[in-house]
């Protein structure tokens, strides 16, 4: 048997979702990682796509072969399914490069003298967690992350900003984010990072997938243009920590 | 090649979408009323998920820069070759040099250019659908250029399609728009749930390729859910009551109770309504 009572539900004519006990947790997010490794490792032609974030997986399916009973018996029995774990049980943490410098982090006074905390105090609880990717949404290669201080929940701005730069670092409520376009936000911007996250012409357009974790690295305003130049000509690479 | 005159109000490539990528939050896209769309390609033989053009409420100026054959389906925006009117639902030869243009719009608000072999824009992601972020632009522009394969135009097999086509596509009238329960349906109260079928709902001015956002406050509400996911046509309860059914462009996940589910019919219907056009939600019971 799985580790979790599911629950599975139709959305729409050609859609399931998935749902575990509704609470963020990392022993959730990795039990859907085994479920989502054992369902890619199937690769049952009928399971078209699927789409996991916290403690939900929709999976969309072929309606024209299956009903949704078909599949939804096909999961349950995987799920159940204990031979076939093939899922790594390592995790990858990425360190991402972030300039926290004023020049970027246009919202770090404002937010010092709003929770009455230095800025240096700011950058350090922030950079001190590593943080679970618990899935992509809002925008293409926009990560979910868990993992905040308390101390550094603040709420969004009340009106949007029209733009925010890419690569700002940023802070919203309990969560913390990274744009990896530039976009319209409501969140205060702490930094910037010099890295793409995001890139179309790949075919896996983000090396970051939802269960990984990743670690704010900062630096300075020399080393940002180094490494943009660098991650420009090609000559760049993240740095990951693979963890068992 | 196809050259943009004029761009008109919202002109994009799309084809049936962008599948395989919404673990990355990358929005489906994609021809909105896919009737329509799929209408446009089948009259020219052509593959079902060949790039259109899709014109939204104002229609662009263009010039043929090839010969080819075309066919525009969906809303009638009184389109005219080299100011000659033409229908909807025909397929047309045209040679270098021949100037599409629309003028009023006079039912839905979404109308499908089609040319033989579809529009060949550049494939990000495995798709040709225009999103802005993902491809190089979101709409087209003055003076952009499309590919399309040339065709040689040949009068003994420049034969119509057999049988003809209604084009009064019936669901320009329909109000009546086909849901299935949403995955929060149930978390309100049976009272609540009348109340959100029986409301007759009109579009507001806040409707995209991103979602259509109804007037009326239907339910208020306090509920929030962890963020999950959600698909063109997931039907949303805003806590001030108000709906918002995601269209084609949405983002991948969403954190408001998910009501209803539109299924691809219902989505293409939608796509032809413009602001103040009513609809009605009706359950589509058993699976």
């Amino acid at each position: 048997m799985g580790n979790y009572q599911l629950t599975y539900k139709p959305f729409g004519e050609s859609a399931i979702l998935i749902e575990w006990p509704q609470i963020i947790s990392k022993e959730i997010l990795n039990d859907i990682r085994v479920f989502v490794a054992k369902i890619e490792y199937k690769n049952n032609e009928n399971i078209l796509e699927l789409n996991f974030i916290y403690c939900s997986l929709l999976i969309i399916y072929n309606s024209k072969n299956n009903c949704f009973n078909e599949i939804k018996n096909t999961l349950i029995s995987l799920y159940d399914n204990e031979m076939i774990v093939t899922v790594k049980s390592e995790k990858t943490l990425w360190h991402i490069p972030v300039c926290y410098d004023e020049k970027f982090g246009i919202d770090l006074i404002y937010l010092s003298s709003e929770k009455k905390i230095t800025v240096e105090k700011i950058i350090s609880l922030h950079r001190s967690v590593d943080y679970t990717v618990y899935g992509m949404g809002f925008l293409p290669g926009f990560l979910y992350l868990g993992g905040l201080s308390d101390k550094l929940n603040f709420p969004r701005r009340n009106s949007p900003r029209l733009i925010v730069p890419k690569g700002a670092v940023a802070i919203g409520g309990n969560h913390t984010g990274i744009y990896p376009q530039s976009s319209p936000g409501g969140w205060h911007i702490i930094g910037n990072t010099p890295i793409s996250l995001f890139d179309v012409k790949k075919e896996t357009p983000s090396v970051i997938t939802p269960g990984d974790e990743i670690r704010f690295k900062e630096i300075s305003k020399e080393e940002y243009e180094v490494i943009r130049i660098a991650q420009k000509q090609g000559s760049y690479e993240l740095k990951r920590v693979i963890n068992d | 090649m196809i050259k943009v005159l004029h761009p008109g109000f919202y002109t994009s490539i799309q084809d049936m979408g962008r599948f395989g990528y919404r673990n990355f939050g990358v929005p489906t896209s994609g021809i909105m009323d896919s009737i329509s769309g799929g209408f446009a390609n089948a009259l020219l033989n052509n593959h079902k998920n060949d790039a259109v053009m899709e014109i939204t409420m104002i229609g662009p100026k263009l010039v043929f820069m090839a010969s080819t054959y075309f066919v525009i389906t969906g809303a009638e925006m009184s389109a005219e070759l080299n100011k000659n009117p033409i229908l909807n639902y025909k397929r047309y030869p045209v040679k270098n040099g021949d100037i599409l243009t629309f003028g009023n719009l006079k039912n839905g608000i979404r109308c499908y250019l089609a040319v033989s072999g579809g529009f060949q824009s550049e494939i990000i992601l495995k798709s040709r659908s225009f999103y802005a972020g993902i491809t190089s632009q979101g709409l087209l522009k003055k003076n952009d250029v499309i590919f399309f394969k040339h065709q040689v135009i040949n009068q003994t097999n420049d034969q119509q399609p057999k049988g003809t086509i209604n084009t009064k596509i019936p669901f320009y009238d329909a109000i009546i728009i086909e849901v299935f329960k949403g995955s929060e349906f149930e978390l309100f109260s049976s009272e609540e749930q009348k109340k959100l079928l029986s409301v007759i709902y009109t579009v507001s001015n806040d409707n995209n390729r991103m979602g259509y956002r109804m007037e009326e406050e239907a339910v208020k509400h306090t509920k929030s859910i962890i963020t999950s996911p959600v698909l063109p046509g997931t039907v949303q309860l805003l806590p001030s009551g108000k709906l918002i059914i995601l269209m084609k462009d949405a983002q991948t996940t969403g954190g408001y109770p998910r009501v209803f589910q539109l299924n691809e019919k219902s989505i293409a219907i939608l796509a032809q309504k413009r602001m103040g056009d009513k609809i009605k939600l009706k359950l589509i019971t058993g699976l």
